[in-house]
């Protein structure tokens, strides 16, 4: 019986996470220093935040019920593990540590010596693709370099050729012959690989609901076959399928090959668009984060109490609003970049400035994006405080604070989520064209954009160099379809008009 | 209606006024004048002098709100802060931190600007509805649903890669028309690609917008009332839903009207065209701070100049709605 | 037969959802003649207004296709004609007026073009030719100076007007068959009478059959030649009007007629229907209404009810005339009385004098105050202990802004509200606050008075949390247990959400939720204009049982007249922000002397035609309370006006000790 309410508990779902915090604890006590950098803390901020609300949402009717629409929803869950894998990588290049120096013979003042680079737990799980650098471009799976080099000849002679890659197929002896039959072995292997994690995972699940439902493995088993499952089980075990064959694939080609290529100092290109996660996705969340208490605040307030309140709060925003939207980014961060070369002093690392820098870019698009949320609610609590159950609260002589948590907050609940979810995929794509204008992210940080704004001025190479676009779009693309797709199912099953329908 | 207007332009004083301070503060007291001066002649070989002579060649020696060494009303007056919004109340710009006269450049640059961003405004808007309402005629039918997805697959591509992919495509590819450049006397070869991609980056979000503005209103009860007197749906839709939808889709594009002469950013960099948006991107790499600010209060007035258009067109498009 | 124009035979119309098939419409035949008015009566969501689109096939999207049976106009079956040719039946041979003439008309789009599509379209009229017709149309449907008219756009026009502008578009085809659905639902009183008097005229002029679609026993009375009543996707009786109103057979059409609130029905309690409307999403074998009813035995629970058929026309579906069924049937319990030994104690609980609200509107450049709303201009009222004063007004009359300003959620411009000794205009928010549980308001749409996103305990208790009553949360509960048990609910009721009930339910509730601080009066603005009338006789019953237990006082604001005669005390009748007569129920209903009570009275439709008095039509719409004519507010549309009324507004004259009223005449 308690097994099984054990079992029944949603912390169940989240124990691969939790053995990768364990195994992330287990590197801190060999003596490795944590490191809380600016974002990290707020996402961990985030996390807290979204357990909390999903705590209040289970005990909540009104916001329980949509949430099981969405859980029913095709698109919008195949959606949702795609979603998920992001965030995961994402969280695993969140939590951040000084390795010790290893030193031999160390003495104990030695011993606290820390590395200066700060790595992340996503860094040590990649490292064979995180420390492969060639000199310069290759292609994708290329055992040469995409440039030829002048070497001298024993003989003196001096040629120009394609010279060898030190990592990227370096195991092959001849690799014009080889290399496909290897790439093909190993290919083979990976989905391999891939298929015995996803088998896991899917036996987990059967394990998981048969114990929840009361029934036998094969019958729940039977039931996700046949697709028939309210949740659509069949479609996101598959997606999952193709994730962990990606895995696979990763694990056993990357060490091995540059799957996606090197950029211009020879870094892996998969091992950038990982490192790019974080950032798309701590602009995507933070940004609202720091502008949904302004907007709703603001909003409700002005909405409500109307008066001088509202007079001040919509010149507040119509004045924001008035100035173009990327301008005053620019000219913020502009200013902050300025700040920062001044002040130099307080940033103890590179890792640390970039961070603070991708800080303020969160907190100016924050800022600059709170004025459509605002109004939205100010529209909405202008008439929510006229409708009867207001009016009717106020005849019994509630207090307007009591009022607005009561009533108004509940109201317009699913306005601020559908917000949130809709403003993240605009966000992301928001951070590669400031990042191409530069005055995005900082250069030195791994991103979609910087990866873009360095590929495109090698468009006119010839051949092209095209992967790092490739690698960029692709993973971008797949965040924000996600993204726009499960935004899609939040706004059919939060809207009120179009529940209706 | 001339009264309204009026009116209006007295309403933007005060948000223009509260504009000018947000670029005040940003640029002026977030860093101080010595830290810009610092900033652009290098941090490493910088004198007290050669700050000073940085500040007093762009007027940035004076205090910056209030001037307690001048005398009488001057004491408000000779400060950057009076200095700087006054003028640019007046549209004088004055020097970019290069040298050049920023008014000079504006009017040199909008040019090619206009030539991109009416085109694209235009037939992206026509595009637009007409995809809209073929997709609402077949609702929920597959054409429906897939024409759907297509727009979330079209509007989750940056734009970024419409200008690289149409670049590689049809200028490296196909030849068709020269990768990038521009030239004032030979428009047509240099502005239809930009402006064919202008217009296929926007299908997606526009689309779908539409859509659900058209959807929205055939669910009305005067939809029922026409369809009631026997009319075909063709005219049903075009006649009467197409004018209601028409209201919120051109009073929307309305606001971005003036908006069009900033031109547009990444697509003006990625095509090497000379226009403003160019010219902006270039101030911002350059750090040149007259030029930015310069901007930005152009682009506040064109948005409030695009607001009051916004409520001019209600009036236009939409009986109900009286000016007063 | 050959003057049937239309006859439906076996319509079926389903909706598809996860709970199954819902058949709408279920087997529904009628048939109506030439010129005949026939009507389908039947509260909301009794399939009505389904029969009237499918008869259009105007269905919504989700059931466009899902008809069956046969719909033959003079013969041919409109169900099996392509699209392409029902387009000419539509607006041409079958038009069709709807409920809502503020949203059934396009917006964008001028009168004129709105009429002229229908000529262009099925009488190939264009320009000048269609212009002339649509002046004519206009003309015929009452619209003075059509010329001018004929340009303007829907939202210049009143709602009234909005319906003729309705009228005229399903004119302009010459239809055989007007499928009006509620028309006059949505409007006052007496434009609701301007509109039947039209559409009377106008089917006297052209001949045309009229399918009425409506609610309302008294319309029906007053307009059609037959009726047809439904239940629950069924017609479950048909008749003529005169038979009907003779006699109505079918249970559920008696208890109909018991509903309606009437003077003579103040000593009993009003016939109510217990339970609800089953779910239509399931195949039945019973009859539908045989949880209801009063008679029902066994072999309703058993057997489906067939149609019944009597002379001349007449049928019913019930098994109580069915001479192959052994009748069982219960004998039905007798009203219960109510002793109405009206507790007058003439003790005074609120007095209200020369109450002003005026909402200024701003406009211009330093929103200066360019003019008022008056809303509420001047007005003096006094409810006693445990009495009804009855608020009586059509809509915009200001009668809602009076009562929300009495209990101080509207700010009062002028005048004083004594309630209880203090003058409320006057008590500081602190003050006011702690004296708000002494009067409540209940509200009109039992949709929006409750917050959907709360408990029904919650939203009981929030009141008693705020005024301090009950002194643990396990004592609130039992308070809102027994509040919950009260008003016809039961305890475990507290722990759903108010979406799960139905309007009635709902309407409960707020009783409830006013109940629970102990209120001295609650002001009940319109709380049963929102339901259908078996629903209002539960709420009247259950409000008047309430009276008489807490001697309450109720300010009933309302704009039907039957409710006031059942339940009031006191009558008080509202134009314009003012009141023009007060007195009791008896002189104000019987004995009424403005021009504007005798008006609206005798606009009343009614079941009794013998019983009518003099009848007084209003011409025209109210004047909006910006700007009210000077003098008597009313002398525009008075057809009594006399000089003195252009000038001055009349003063209060006593007609008795307690009946006043407002004109020059007397």
């Amino acid at each position: 019986m308690s097994v099984k309410l054990l079992l029944r508990h949603p912390l169940i779902s989240s124990l691969p996470i939790a053995l990768v915090v364990i195994w992330a604890i287990g590197i801190f006590a060999s003596g490795a220093q944590s490191v809380f950098l600016w974002t990290d803390v707020l996402v961990y901020i985030l996390v807290l935040t979204i357990c909390v609300f999903a705590l209040i949402s289970s005990s909540r009717e009104h916001l329980r019920d949509p949430w099981r629409q969405i859980v029913q929803h095709k698109l919008g869950m195949l959606s949702l593990v795609v979603l998920l894998v992001y965030v995961l990588i994402g969280l695993l290049d969140s939590v951040h540590f000084r390795l010790p120096l290893v030193v031999e013979n160390a003495t104990a003042e030695q011993k606290t010596v820390h590395e200066g680079e700060v790595l992340s737990v996503l860094d040590l799980l990649v490292t064979p693709i995180r420390i492969q650098e060639e000199k310069t471009y290759s292609a994708p799976f290329a055992t040469h370099l995409h440039t030829t080099e002048t070497i001298e000849r024993p003989d003196g002679s001096r040629e120009r050729t394609y010279p060898r890659l030190e990592y990227g197929g370096a195991h092959l002896e001849n690799p014009r012959t080889d290399k496909y039959s290897d790439i093909a072995m190993n290919s083979v292997l990976g989905v391999l690989v891939g298929l015995i994690i996803w088998s896991a995972i899917v036996l987990m699940v059967l394990f998981i609901l048969a114990m929840q439902k009361q029934a036998n493995v094969s019958a729940i088993a039977k039931m996700i076959l046949s697709g028939s499952s309210l949740v659509p089980w069949r479609l996101i075990l598959a997606t999952v399928g193709f994730m962990c064959l990606l895995l696979g694939l990763m694990i056993i080609l990357g060490p091995k090959y540059h799957i996606l290529g090197t950029d211009k100092v020879g870094q892996d290109v998969l091992f950038q668009s990982l490192k790019s996660i974080r950032t798309g996705l701590v602009i995507g969340t933070l940004s609202t984060l720091i502008m949904l208490p302004f907007a709703v605040l603001l909003g409700i307030m002005a909405g409500y109490f109307r008066g001088w309140m509202d007079d001040v709060i919509q010149y507040l925003y119509t004045t924001l609003n008035s100035i173009p939207g990327i301008l005053l980014i620019a000219a913020s961060v502009l200013m902050i970049q300025v700040y920062m070369a001044n002040n130099p002093q307080m940033f103890e690392s590179d890792a640390e400035r970039a961070d603070a820098r991708l800080f303020f870019l969160c907190v100016i698009l924050g800022i600059t994006s709170w004025t459509g949320l605002c109004r939205l609610l100010r529209g909405e609590a202008l008439k929510i405080r006229t409708v009867d159950f207001v009016q009717a609260s106020q005849a019994f002589g509630v207090s307007n604070f009591k009022i607005i948590w009561r009533h108004i907050q509940p109201n317009v609940m699913h306005i601020i989520l559908i917000a949130v979810v809709l403003d993240f995929s605009g966000l992301v794509l928001a951070e590669a064209v400031l990042s191409y204008i530069g005055v995005g992210v900082d250069p030195t940080m791994h991103s979609w954009g910087n990866m873009i704004n360095g590929a495109r001025l090698e468009m006119a190479r010839d051949p092209i160099v095209w992967w790092s676009l490739l690698a960029a779009f692709i993973f971008m693309f797949a965040l924000v379809l996600a993204a726009n797709l499960f935004s899609d199912a939040v706004r059919d099953a939060f809207d009120p008009r179009l529940r209706k329908q | 209606m001339l009264n309204y207007i009026l009116r209006r332009v007295f309403y933007a004083i005060p948000i223009l006024i509260g504009v000018n301070l947000i670029t005040f503060l940003l640029f002026f007291v977030v860093n101080t004048p010595d830290d810009m001066a610092r900033m652009h002649l290098g941090v490493k070989h910088v004198t007290p002098e050669s700050v000073e002579q940085w500040k007093d060649e762009r007027g940035y020696n004076k205090p910056l709100a209030f001037n307690a060494e001048a005398a009488g009303l001057e004491k408000v007056t000779d400060t950057i802060f009076y200095q700087n919004s006054v003028n640019l109340f007046a549209f004088e710009f004055g020097r970019s931190d290069a040298g050049r006269d920023i008014g000079y450049d504006i009017s040199q640059r909008m040019w090619p600007s206009l030539i991109l961003a009416i085109p694209i405004f235009v037939i992206g808007l026509l595009s637009n509805i007409t995809f809209a309402l073929i997709v609402a005629f077949f609702r929920s039918s597959y054409i429906d649903v897939w024409g759907v997805v297509l727009c979330v697959v079209l509007m989750s591509i940056s734009g970024m890669f419409y200008i690289i992919g149409g670049q590689f495509l049809i200028g490296k590819v196909l030849h068709l028309v020269p990768i990038s450049g521009f030239d004032m006397a030979n428009t047509f070869k240099f502005a239809v690609l930009p402006v064919l991609i202008g217009v296929v980056s926007g299908i997606g979000t526009g689309t779908r917008w539409y859509r659900t503005i058209f959807l929205e209103e055939i669910e009305k009860d005067y939809v029922r009332t026409a369809r009631a007197k026997g009319l075909p749906e063709s005219l049903v839709l075009f006649k009467h839903v197409l004018k209601n939808g028409m209201i919120p889709i051109l009073t929307g594009a309305v606001v971005v009207l003036p908006l069009l002469f900033m031109g547009s950013l990444i697509l003006e960099s990625f095509f090497g065209i000379p226009g403003l948006g160019s010219y902006t991107i270039d101030a911002i790499g350059s750090q040149d701070f007259a030029i930015v600010r310069s901007m930005v209060f152009l682009g506040s007035v064109l948005y409030i100049v695009g607001l009051i258009l916004t409520d001019i067109s209600y009036t236009i498009v939409d009986p109900r709605i009286r000016l007063q | 037969m050959t003057d049937v124009l239309l006859e439906v035979k076996n319509l079926n119309t389903w909706f598809d959802s996860r709970a199954g098939r819902a058949n709408v419409v279920d087997d529904v035949s009628f048939s109506i003649r030439r010129g005949e008015t026939f009507a389908l009566l039947g509260e909301s969501g009794c399939g009505k207004s389904m029969t009237a689109l499918s008869i259009m096939q105007l269905l919504p999207n989700q059931a466009a296709n899902n008809m069956s049976g046969e719909v033959l106009l003079e013969g041919q079956d409109l169900l099996q004609l392509p699209e392409v040719a029902m387009r000419t039946v539509r607006g041409n041979r079958i038009a069709m007026i709807f409920q809502e003439p503020m949203t059934s008309l396009n917006p964008v789009l001028t009168v004129g073009v709105q009429i002229g599509e229908v000529l262009t379209k099925h009488k190939g009229l264009k320009g000048a030719a269609s212009k002339a017709r649509i002046i004519e149309l206009l003309e015929a449907v009452g619209i003075p100076d059509p010329t001018q008219r004929i340009d303007e756009y829907p939202h210049q026009l009143s709602g009234g007007m909005k319906q003729r502008i309705m009228i005229a578009i399903a004119l302009a085809g010459d239809p055989d068959l007007l499928i009006a659905d509620e028309p006059t639902t949505a409007l006052d009183v007496t434009i609701q009478a301007q509109v039947l008097d039209l559409l009377r005229k106008l089917q006297k002029e052209t001949g045309m059959a009229v399918l009425m679609i409506t609610h309302d026993l008294a319309v029906v009375s007053e307009m059609v030649d037959r009726v047809g009543v439904m239940y629950a996707g069924q017609i479950v009786e048909m008749a003529s009007r005169d038979d009907f109103f003779n006699e109505p057979q079918h249970p559920y059409s008696q208890k109909l007629f018991d509903a309606i609130p009437s003077m003579g029905k103040r000593d009993e309690a009003l016939a109510i229907i217990p339970g609800t409307v089953p779910d239509l999403a399931q195949e039945f074998h019973q009859c539908r209404f045989a949880d209801r009813c009063q008679f029902s035995w066994d072999t309703c629970q058993q057997q489906v009810p067939r149609w019944i058929s009597g002379n001349d026309s007449r049928g019913v579906r019930c098994h109580l005339y069915d001479s192959t069924i052994e009748n069982k049937s219960r004998v039905a319990e007798k009203v219960e009385l109510i002793s109405t030994s009206s507790s007058n104690t003439g003790e005074e609980l609120l007095t209200v004098s020369n109450l002003k609200v005026h909402f200024p509107i701003h406009k211009g450049l330093l929103k200066r105050v360019a003019g008022y709303v008056y809303a509420v201009d001047d007005v003096s009222l006094r409810v006693n202990r445990g009495q009804t004063l009855a608020l009586v007004g059509e809509s915009g009359c200001g009668k809602t802004t009076l009562g929300k300003g009495i209990i101080q959620l509207v700010k009062p411009t002028d005048g004083s509200v004594l309630f209880n000794g203090a003058d409320l205009t006057q008590l500081s928010q602190n003050e006011l606050r702690s004296r708000r549980k002494d009067f409540q308001i209940i509200f009109q749409d039992p949709y929006s008075s409750m917050n959907p996103r709360m408990m029904v305990g919650d939203i009981i208790e929030e009141g008693m949390i705020a005024q301090g009553i009950g002194d643990s949360a396990e004592a609130r509960r039992v308070i809102v247990d027994e509040l919950l048990q009260q008003v016809g609910l039961r305890p475990e009721h507290r722990n759903r959400y108010p979406h799960e009930f139905s309007g009635g339910q709902r309407q409960r509730i707020c009783v409830a939720r006013a109940l629970a601080v102990n209120p001295k009066i609650i002001v009940c603005d319109e709380p049963t204009s929102a339901l259908d009338v078996s629903v209002q006789a539960q709420i009247l019953n259950l409000l008047k049982d309430l009276q008489k237990q807490y001697q309450l006082a109720f300010l009933f604001i309302t704009h039907n007249i039957s409710v006031v005669a059942y339940l009031a005390d006191d009558v008080a009748v509202m134009y314009l922000g003012r009141i023009v007569e007060r007195g009791s129920v008896q002189e104000v209903l019987e004995n009424a002397k403005h021009p504007y009570t005798q008006a609206l009275l005798s606009a009343v439709p009614t079941i009794d035609k013998e019983s009518k008095q003099e009848i007084l039509r209003l011409e025209g719409d109210p004047p909006s309370p910006i700007n009210p004519p000077n003098g008597c507010h009313f002398h525009p549309r008075c057809p009594k006006a006399i000089n003195e009324c252009r000038s001055e507004y009349p003063k209060s004259r006593t007609i008795s000790s307690t009946h006043e009223v407002s004109c020059h005449l007397y």
